[in-house]
């Protein structure tokens, strides 16, 4: 009926344990034997999803008329401000992903205090270094400058006004660190440039001695230091009499508010913690309870291959949560929903394969010939449905990643993965287990053993 | 052997009992979109026993907000959900504070989500898209995955009719849950309808790929009978598949799953439930009905079977 049996049995015991091992575990680190450093380490905790411990969920988009194309690139740099800004705010766990070519989604798992998460990310400064000569404006004071995201030049309305230059803007900045001035009375802030900057800079501020170097956040006067000495090599220092605190606050903007693109909240979802901790733990009781029925049922109806499919959906479940685990999927209902539906696709295969081996018995097959026939024949019907059911999932998760719908993409990731194991289960545990016991018990009455 | 397909017409007309309420009510009350699609938000707000405002008070604050399209509605636990348009979360703030002065109590914030205009608009045509695109490669999934068969194309044809049966089931019973419980089509209802697309498919390849076996195990045999035996082997697993396996999870899903999920698992229920009938009582039948062109006798001599 089967070549290979040790060795499958020895495959399927080995990925059991290793998966039950995962499971089971909160971290894993490996240490190599001779220099006991570590080979390989893990953090195993599960990532629970915002629908089940509640939390803040935005939705960012770039603030960027639709038509206008945006490179990764400049995605990429915004993802990652937004994320120093807001782990800058003591928050735990939160996540900044892009969502599609304009979004960005950030969550924050557990969070009450959702004022100042809003409040930091929506602070979308954009800084500029702008040339305003002898003119020093008073701090609060908003500006038209000719800068633009876009690079596309700016027209005031109102012809009078006045358009000042901007010399670079916060992305050219390399580091900002606050430090106290000789006589330690008051605080002031270092930076360095990057090389493009630092040239500009020098260039600047030597054709520029004695005139006003204003910083603007967000067309916003933060600072209008005057420039004492030309900056040349991309080292500067900005004094003025700051307190310690509103140095830290000008560092925080200098540093993170350089944000390539601008980006506006068109999503807010706050979901409080006793909902999500109420739908955890019934969500779990509805899956106990509903598997319970299937395993009793599976028993009953089959018999032996019954308790086989059983063992090997008990198998295939500890694989998928082992791999769930691993590659820190966020746990969430639709998840859990998606998970139960795979095990029902699990079970499908199970009993294709069951109803064509019951088939084959009755038509007068010996025991082995009906085992190989059950599953060569059911094989095509597991397939190919099998696909169809993969193909959709993979449209689903397309639909969510571009929105951020990490409800749809969780249950299509949880979904998609559960067909493709479900499949190596049934195709390959299930029968290995059926031979097994089929060789341990030697069943003679058909009728008992299988449920004819 | 049962003749599951010689009373296909009855199938047909009971596949219309189910479909035809659900959509009159949509046709008539218009299709319950939630905000995810529409963009606008709710706001779900618990008191201390007996302090909840009244609804007037609350619209007064909204409209003090500058919101004038505020609805509000009370849960069994004594919640208040309030669906108005889109809030900014300075207008939000404000009208918490509010309603905190008016009840005197402080608010405890269950749920709040906000969707701005554009980005609902766009997820309703991307949804569609999502929609079509699963469609569209069903039927070249299974065109391919038949190509072998005589008429490979009918196939996926009645896959995709019985499909659309399957969606229109779905939508039913939105429409249904729209008038009586006041269900919303939201992202999760959207995961319902495409998961029941796939799995519908999943189940009409069970059903075909057991013709196109016994179409070379049985060629003498008529095409009618060939199509009721396929059935009939496939009835004890359509049986055990759906109502002892999926059913019992979805339904224990259904009941002790907290609100959340419940409606998401009642669509996914009857619309999976829907998935399997519909391979045996649509998509078959009219493979038959195609085969012996029974549109031809339709006019002539009235529509029995």
């Amino acid at each position: 009926m089967i070549r290979n049996l040790t060795n499958r049995i020895i495959l399927i015991v080995v990925v059991l344990a290793l998966a039950l091992w995962v499971d089971f575990s909160s971290e894993i680190e490996i240490l190599n034997p001779v220099t006991d450093e570590p080979l390989l380490s893990r953090n195993l905790e599960p990532r629970l999803g915002l629908d089940l411990q509640g939390g803040l969920q935005v939705l960012l988009e770039a603030d960027i008329p639709a038509d206008q194309q945006i490179d990764s690139e400049s995605m990429e740099i915004a993802r990652d401000i937004v994320q120093q800004r807001t782990d800058a705010l003591g928050v735990n766990e939160n996540i900044i992903q892009i969502a599609g070519d304009r979004r960005i989604v950030g969550e924050f798992p557990g969070l009450a205090d959702t004022e100042s998460v809003l409040a930091t990310i929506q602070q979308t400064g954009l800084l500029e270094f702008v040339d305003t000569g002898d003119f020093s404006p008073e701090p609060g004071t908003i500006l038209v400058t000719d800068y633009s995201p876009t690079g596309e030049t700016i027209t005031p309305s109102d012809p009078e006004t006045v358009v000042y230059r901007t010399i670079m803007t916060g992305a050219d900045l390399e580091s900002v660190v606050v430090s106290q001035d000789t006589l330690a009375t008051s605080y002031m802030i270092n930076f360095t440039l990057k090389s493009d900057g630092a040239q500009i800079f020098a260039d600047h501020t030597s054709a520029n001695i004695g005139k006003s170097l204003t910083i603007l956040l967000d067309k916003q006067v933060i600072s209008s230091p005057i420039i004492n000495d030309a900056i040349i090599g991309g080292q500067g220092t900005i004094s003025g009499s700051f307190t310690l605190d509103e140095a830290n606050a000008f560092a925080i903007q200098l540093r993170y508010g350089s944000l390539p693109i601008p980006l506006k909240i068109v999503e807010t979802r706050i979901i409080g913690p006793t909902l999500g901790a109420d739908s955890l733990s019934k969500s779990l009781v509805a899956g106990l309870i509903g598997m319970t029925i299937v395993a009793l049922f599976m028993i009953i109806y089959y018999r032996m291959p019954g308790i086989v499919a059983v063992i090997s959906i008990l198998i295939y479940a500890a694989v998928a949560f082992a791999i769930f685990k691993w590659f820190h999927f966020t746990l969430t209902l639709a998840g859990i929903a998606g998970f139960m539906l795979s095990t029902g696709a699990a079970l499908d295969a199970n009993i294709l394969i069951f109803e064509r081996l019951k088939e084959e018995l009755r038509n007068g097959k010996n025991l082995a010939q009906a085992v190989d026939q059950g599953w060569t024949r059911a094989w095509s019907s597991i397939r190919d449905s099998n696909l169809a059911a993969i193909i959709t999932s993979l449209i689903l998760f397309w639909f969510g990643s571009t929105f951020g719908a990490t409800i749809v993409k969780g249950f299509s990731l949880t979904l998609a993965l559960g067909v493709v194991i479900s499949l190596f289960t049934a195709i390959y545990v299930t029968r290995t287990l059926l031979v097994v016991f089929i060789r341990a018990f030697k069943p003679q009455d058909y009728d008992r053993w299988f449920g004819i | 052997m049962i003749d599951i397909l010689s009373k296909r017409y009855y199938y047909f007309l009971f596949s219309l009992l189910v479909i035809i309420p659900g959509l009159a009510f949509l046709a008539i009350d218009g299709l319950p979109l939630s905000i995810d699609f529409t963009g606008g938000s709710l706001l779900e707000v618990q008191f201390e026993a007996g302090k909840s405002p009244a609804t007037e008070e609350i619209i007064a604050v909204y409209e003090d907000a500058g919101i004038d399209d505020a609805q509000v509605t009370t849960t069994e636990t004594g919640a208040l959900i309030i669906r108005s348009s889109f809030l900014t979360n300075e207008i939000r703030d404000q009208i918490l504070t509010a309603m905190n002065e008016t009840a005197g109590s402080e608010a405890n914030v269950i749920q709040f989500d906000s969707v701005g205009p554009s980005i609902g608009a766009q997820v309703a045509s991307r949804a569609a898209l999502a929609v079509g695109v699963a469609a569209l490669g069903v039927i070249i999934y299974i065109t391919l995955a038949f190509r072998k068969v005589q008429n490979a194309f009918r196939y996926g044809i009645c896959a995709i009719i019985a499909m659309v049966h399957d969606v229109a089931v779905v939508f039913s019973i939105a429409g249904i849950g729209a008038r009586y419980f006041d269900w919303q089509m939201d992202a999760l209802f959207l995961t319902a309808l495409l998961t029941v697309i796939g799995f519908s498919v999943q189940d009409k390849v069970v059903v075909f790929d057991r013709i196109r076996e016994n179409t070379n195990l049985l060629r003498k045999l008529e095409y009618e009978k060939l199509v009721n035996h396929s059935i009939v082997q496939t009835l004890q697993r359509s049986i055990n598949t759906q109502l002892m396996t999926v059913e019992f999870l979805l339904l224990a899903l259904a009941l002790f799953g907290g609100i959340t999920l419940q409606e998401f698992a009642v669509i996914l229920l009857v619309g999976l439930l829907s998935g399997t009938y519909s391979s045996i009582f649509v998509a078959a039948p009219i493979l038959v009905l195609w085969e012996n062109q029974e549109w031809q006798t339709w006019f002539g001599r009235g529509a029995n079977a």
